[in-house]
């Protein structure tokens, strides 16, 4: 695509009838083949040495969370030390992608995790409602970066997306993303209240164009988190606003992927939707606490020769 | 009116209160009937099914327990004559009955019998109580499909422990009859697991699975076999009941030993006050 189709994107952001009318005029999602789509690569059989490989890949893509009322910053250091070295028992290990926090344990993180390469990620703008006013979501933004956060994870107005005031929430992600300065910026776009696939597809474009770096399904604090035909629909929004504009934009689904299994048939999608630029960790993060002692028990049974149990690994 | 065709029966396994086929898809043939053959990935399964199990079971009350396995001898009592119809001596489907009342009648006196209030030079109450191992894994009796089975798996799970067990290869019919007379007694989906197959190709895996806290040996009579699974089992400290160096009378008095096999003696300080 040209310069000119660009700035064509940059247009649409003025107002509200601009955005509907690019976010409406969208093509549908076929409700019925995205998911049989999805569970057609769901069956795809990955064994012996690529499903090694997919695991360490796995491993390197957790984005591992705690985001509890009662985090404590001894539970947040323990947390860190597991970023760090997942596995004591082996070396080989590699480390995790980064470690998610509330903006209170960003301090207590920074410090534990300081020369690790491991990323250092925040929850803002009043996760995980959402529900606050702008200037208090920006300075939630700021505190968190200025505590030491290379990521944000934000959260969409999910009532102004759904009352179609595209607007507010365009220019919202706009100011946090200034807010964040050189930090990532994740949008989460809370797919399990969002309704539709055509809403998922909605909002992925939507929060691209507004300049997200990261589009992310689900805070994890919502019956429905991350489902696989959803990460499909917004896989191919990526590879589509990609092929549109020429900016990579990776994609993060979190919550409720607690297996192995499910993680591999999450990177199958990944490879088959978007194309393995997206098997990166720069690109596709796991948001996920108990994922990562399941990648390292099936690691450990490909080690050993024989099954693992949960006894062995830490809990946090 | 034409001839009713038969239904035939396909055995399946009996994994975390389920009747799931074997996860490989094979089976094998048995008295003209289909049975599953369990694969590794059975094991696996059968295994996270039972450890997801000993929370609720070891902390149900003793009382709860033992009624639930006397409702299971009520039930076995319900279809005697299927099993006899299935080759079993009445005699061994009478006993199989009278030793899960038996075992029932144990739950809440074990902590009596090998529970004990230590006396201790201070001021303290010092009390050590009988607590389950965890996940015990079971080989059991190839020679004795339904009584056998019954003694190896009462006397583990009364105390709270839960079990998968590999029933017998030739004869595991009694087996997964049994598995529907556990699965319409109350007793919780997962306390009892029960695989059907080859014990060459699965004992391995269970005796070596890390997160198995224990393995009865009863049914592995090749010396050989038993010598590897105990092996295997040694990598994480599981408690190993050795198969018996002679043919076991199963109509016997069954003494405490398999009761007490599996089980972890927890003692406790507590000041005395004044």
């Amino acid at each position: 695509m040209t310069a000119t189709a660009t700035s064509a994107f940059a247009d649409i952001g003025r107002s509200d009838a601009a955005l509907r009318t690019f976010l409406h005029g969208l093509p549908g999602v076929d409700q019925v083949g995205a998911e049989q789509r999805a569970a057609m690569l769901g069956t795809r059989s990955i064994k012996t040495t690529a499903k090694a490989w997919a695991i360490d890949l796995a491993i390197r893509m957790v984005d591992l969370t705690t985001l509890e009322g009662a985090d404590t910053p001894g539970k947040v250091r323990a947390l860190c030390a597991k970023a760090r070295r997942p596995d004591p028992a082996d070396p080989e290990a590699p480390a995790v992608a980064a470690v998610c926090v509330y903006p209170s344990m960003v301090p207590v993180a920074a410090e534990a995790l300081r020369g690790s390469g491991v990323h250092l990620a925040s929850v803002a703008t009043a996760f995980p409602s959402g529900q606050a006013p702008l200037d208090v979501k920006i300075a939630d933004t700021r505190a968190a970066v200025a505590a030491g956060a290379d990521e944000i994870d934000m959260v969409i107005s999910r009532g102004a997306f759904l009352s179609g005031r595209y607007a507010e929430v365009y220019d919202e992600i706009v100011a946090v993303k200034e807010a964040c300065g050189d930090a990532h910026l994740k949008v989460i776009l809370e797919t399990g209240e969002l309704a539709t696939y055509d809403n998922v597809r909605r909002a992925s474009w939507l929060a691209m164009l507004a300049g997200g770096d990261f589009i992310k399904t689900s805070t994890g604090k919502v019956p429905v988190a991350a489902t696989l035909p959803v990460t499909l629909v917004m896989l191919e929004a990526v590879r589509d606003f990609r092929a549109a504009t020429g900016r990579q934009v990776g994609v993060k689904p979190a919550g409720g992927i607690r297996t192995t299994k499910d993680a591999i048939k999450y990177l199958v999608v990944v490879n088959e939707t978007a194309g393995a630029d997206w098997l990166d960790p720069d690109w596709f993060r796991f948001g996920a606490s108990t994922l990562l002692n399941d990648l390292l028990m099936q690691r450990t049974k490909l080690r050993t020769g024989h099954y693992s149990g949960p006894d062995y690994f830490t809990v946090d | 009116m034409s001839d009713r065709l038969a239904v035939r029966k396909t055995y399946k396994l009996y994994v975390g209160g389920k009747f799931p086929r074997s996860e490989s898809g094979r089976s094998y043939l048995v008295q003209d009937s289909n049975v599953a053959l369990a694969s590794r990935k059975d094991v696996r399964d059968a295994v996270v099914a039972a450890r997801a199990a000993v929370k609720g079971w070891s902390g149900a009350t003793a009382y709860n327990r033992g009624q639930i396995l006397y409702r299971i001898a009520e039930m076995l009592e319900g279809r005697r004559d299927q099993f006899i119809g299935l080759g079993e001596a009445p005699a061994d489907v009478d006993a199989a009955i009278d030793r899960w009342v038996w075992y029932a009648g144990w739950s809440d006196k074990i902590a009596q019998v090998y529970g004990n209030a230590n006396p201790v030079a201070g001021p303290y109450f010092n009390l050590s109580a009988p607590e389950p191992t965890g996940v015990v894994g079971v080989v059991a009796p190839p020679d004795s499909p339904l009584l056998g089975l019954v003694s190896v798996v009462a006397p583990a799970i009364v105390t709270g422990n839960t079990v998968v067990v590999l029933a017998s290869e030739g004869q595991p019919l009694p087996a997964v009859t049994l598995a529907e007379v556990l699965a319409t007694s109350d007793l919780p989906g997962g306390v009892v697991n029960i695989l059907t197959g080859r014990v060459e190709e699965t004992g391995p895996w269970l005796a070596a699975h890390m997160d198995v806290n224990a393995i009865d040996l009863t049914g592995a009579l090749e010396a050989e076999l038993a010598r590897s699974l105990e092996e295997a089992a040694a990598d994480n400290l599981k408690r190993v009941v050795r198969p018996s160096a002679t043919p076991i009378d199963w109509h016997a008095d069954p003494g405490l030993g398999r009761l007490t096999a599996f089980l972890e003696t927890k003692t406790v300080w507590h000041p005395k006050g004044v």
